[in-house]
């Protein structure tokens, strides 16, 4: 059966404080998500009060000014801080976004922040992508093409390349796949909105030539059709991306070619 | 833990190249039930608080005998291939799944089979 509730050691239970320094004036609560593989401890929320005056805006500026200046033993990823590497992908105040893109000032009072939903955590806020990223590379996310390449570029109409808009900005950051509902009971068998969002990137493209393999590969009652139109995707996607409508196209696809 | 790369495990079985019918069945079915489910309604609606025999005279008419069969099938099967996919995402122990996969096909197919029995019998005496 899906788990409804927390094993006994995944309860989260209360961590240390860390106060704000004496003077600040725009305090600001951060609770964090810790948990580490290097004790038997339970995971716990550990409580760092920020003062805003001496921090950037983004979420990502608190946590690099609390691993700097506070507590050095958090552990995240990040690294381009401006939403294009898809890294610091984690669930603030409830929702699974970048923490480099997304404002302190959009967070009403304590700003909550927590790993990605359901996936198996490496430490703090890093969860485990391996599967994920397997899933993706199942796909063969590249062009592949019969065709004896040309002397020059592959061409493509201007129209068939709009095709690939709102497909290629995806940054593969996994908000979407981790915020659906059927990914986190179905993960081992369903490809999820990310992925299924390449899948499309590269039935789309003009210039591929295998589409209807592609196609044969997510005919199954898993790979594709565990998407149930729940839409956390959508709602969710930091780049305003709309995976559930990708996944949409290609359930349209499989329908249109078989009369 | 099992041994196995990422990779294996994400190809798993490979696919099963099935499933678009499922889909789109059930997506035609809730189509067809649009229609139905409003023409059942009124239809209803209009009978209004009334006897036995006038309900069954209304029931024997043709027309409504066979758009109340067609009601059933198409509920029926929606019925069944949803309670299908809602087994399939909640349980994973494979022999509960299974077995919750053949006792509901068994139970959607005689509540079936007992509505369109109903609607002949009606229909038919």
């Amino acid at each position: 059966m899906v788990e409804f509730t927390l094993p006994k050691n995944s309860r989260i239970r209360k961590g240390k404080t860390w106060p704000a320094p004496e003077g600040a004036t725009r305090v600001r609560t951060f609770q964090i998500y810790r948990w580490s593989p290097d004790d038997d401890d339970n995971p716990r929320l550990d409580s760092y009060e920020i003062d805003l005056d001496s921090c950037g805006p983004m979420v990502l500026d608190a946590l690099i000014k609390i691993k700097n200046e506070i507590d050095p033993t958090l552990t995240f990823r990040r690294s381009c801080r401006e939403g294009v590497c898809g890294s610091c992908s984690m669930n603030i105040d409830g929702t699974n976004t970048l923490a480099c893109t997304k404002y302190i000032d959009d967070v009403k009072g304590t700003v909550r922040v927590y790993p990605l939903p359901h996936m198996r955590v490496v430490k703090d806020l890093v969860p485990d992508m391996n599967d994920a990223y397997a899933q993706l590379t199942s796909i063969e996310p590249w062009l592949k093409a019969d065709t004896h390449p040309p002397d020059r570029e592959r061409v493509q109409s201007p129209t068939d390349r709009k095709k690939l808009d709102g497909l290629y900005e995806c940054i593969l950051c996994f908000s979407c796949t981790t915020s659906c509902p059927s990914y986190w009971w179905n993960s081992d068998r369903y490809l999820g909105p990310a992925v299924l969002l390449q899948a499309y990137r590269w039935i789309v493209d003009s210039r591929d030539e295998r589409t209807g393999e592609r196609l044969d590969q997510l005919e199954d009652p898993f790979r594709l059709y565990r998407c149930h139109t729940i839409l956390n995707c959508t709602k969710t996607c930091p780049k305003g991306l709309n995976p559930a409508q990708a996944i949409a196209e290609i359930k349209k696809l499989m329908v249109l070619r078989q009369g | 833990m099992s041994e196995r790369t990422p990779l294996a495990r994400a190809r798993g079985l490979g696919a099963a190249h099935g499933g678009t019918h499922h889909w789109w069945i059930q997506r035609a079915t809730s189509v067809v039930m649009v229609p139905l489910v409003l023409w059942f309604a009124f239809s209803l609606a209009a009978l209004g608080p009334t006897d036995h025999a006038t309900a069954s005279a209304w029931l024997a008419h043709p027309v409504n005998a066979v758009l109340a069969l067609v009601l059933i099938a198409a509920m029926f099967h929606h019925l069944h291939l949803g309670l299908e996919v809602i087994i399939e995402d909640y349980i994973h122990s494979r022999w509960i799944k299974f077995a919750m996969l053949i006792l509901q096909k068994f139970v959607t197919v005689i509540f079936g089979f007992g509505a369109a029995f109903a609607v002949l019998k009606i229909a038919l005496s």
